[in-house]
């Protein structure tokens, strides 16, 4: 774990457990990544994919606030998602995370981000749903998506030359 | 369906001695049931049990010798089941890049103008 290199995202999902884990290095202190993570000016810029437009309906970042995000597809549907904060405490957020268009179907996240020195820290999401059916549908749901938005990304780099 | 096939997958992955199966067969290539057995500290009718849940969920298929009945593994499951990770794991990298792109800028935007 302490090899890891900033910039890769790993994955992890073990058979027959109902959570997903997500972890990544940034170059940049904790203070730094904790303040970018809950400012809401700025979840518009990087929370939901690059084809879709992202907006804040509502996010109050304290333990008992709650959040909306909405995201819009250029000229088409919407998408909410929602939740509230049970914890924000420094370095740790655990907030339910539901999206409208399956409802009844919560997800728990627990994001924390530890100081690896040096200027580096490491962020971990888990996410624990009700069921492994949950869990595995959730992003069996986001396959297309995912290819769409890779597509995206190779074009941004040919754009870029 | 997708969602089904990645269940029942995971599901059949979700047992230390199920793995163990599974990458016996993948350097074998083809084994029996004794032959599989042979390796665990349970009965053969334990291994059958697991043998069965392997072939429900499509990762082992089963010769047709009546006697010795070989089995062998078949990956395409586990090609959709990473396939399946694989996708999460770039739609979050594209995520927290974005996330990262704006630490950057952030960061250079303080070391410019000091407050």
């Amino acid at each position: 774990m302490t090899d890891e290199t900033s910039g890769q995202t790993r994955v992890t999902a073990e058979p027959g457990k109902q959570e997903i884990v997500i972890t990544r290095v940034f170059d940049a202190p904790r203070d730094l990544v904790f303040e970018t993570f809950t400012n809401p000016d700025l979840i518009p810029d990087w929370w939901g994919p690059a084809r879709l437009s992202t907006t804040v309906d509502r996010m109050e970042v304290r333990s008992g606030g709650s959040w909306r995000f909405v995201q819009r597809e250029a000229d088409g549907p919407e998408f909410g998602f929602h939740g509230v904060f049970h914890e924000v405490s420094p370095y740790r957020i655990v907030q339910p995370f539901e999206f409208e268009g399956v409802p009844g179907h919560v997800a728990l996240e627990t994001a924390t981000f530890e100081d690896l020195g040096g200027g580096r820290t490491r962020y971990t999401g888990r996410s624990v749903y009700q069921s492994l059916e949950d869990r595995d549908g959730m992003v069996a749901s986001g396959m297309e998506s995912g290819a769409r938005e890779s597509m995206d990304r190779i074009a941004d780099l040919l754009a870029k030359g | 369906m997708t969602e089904d096939q990645l269940s029942t997958t995971f599901a059949a992955l979700a047992d230390p001695t199920r793995r163990a199966i599974l990458a016996r067969l993948a350097a074998a290539g083809e084994a029996t049931v004794n032959e599989l057995a042979d390796p665990f500290p349970i009965s053969l009718q334990a291994i059958s049990k697991h043998l069965k849940v392997l072939e429900r969920a499509g990762l082992i298929v089963r010769g047709k010798d009546a006697q010795f009945r070989p089995c062998r593994l078949d990956a395409a499951p586990l090609e959709i089941a990473a396939e399946w990770l694989e996708n999460h794991r770039r739609a979050w990298q594209d995520r927290l890049d974005r996330f990262d792109q704006k630490l950057q800028e952030i960061q250079r935007a303080r070391k410019e103008s000091p407050s």
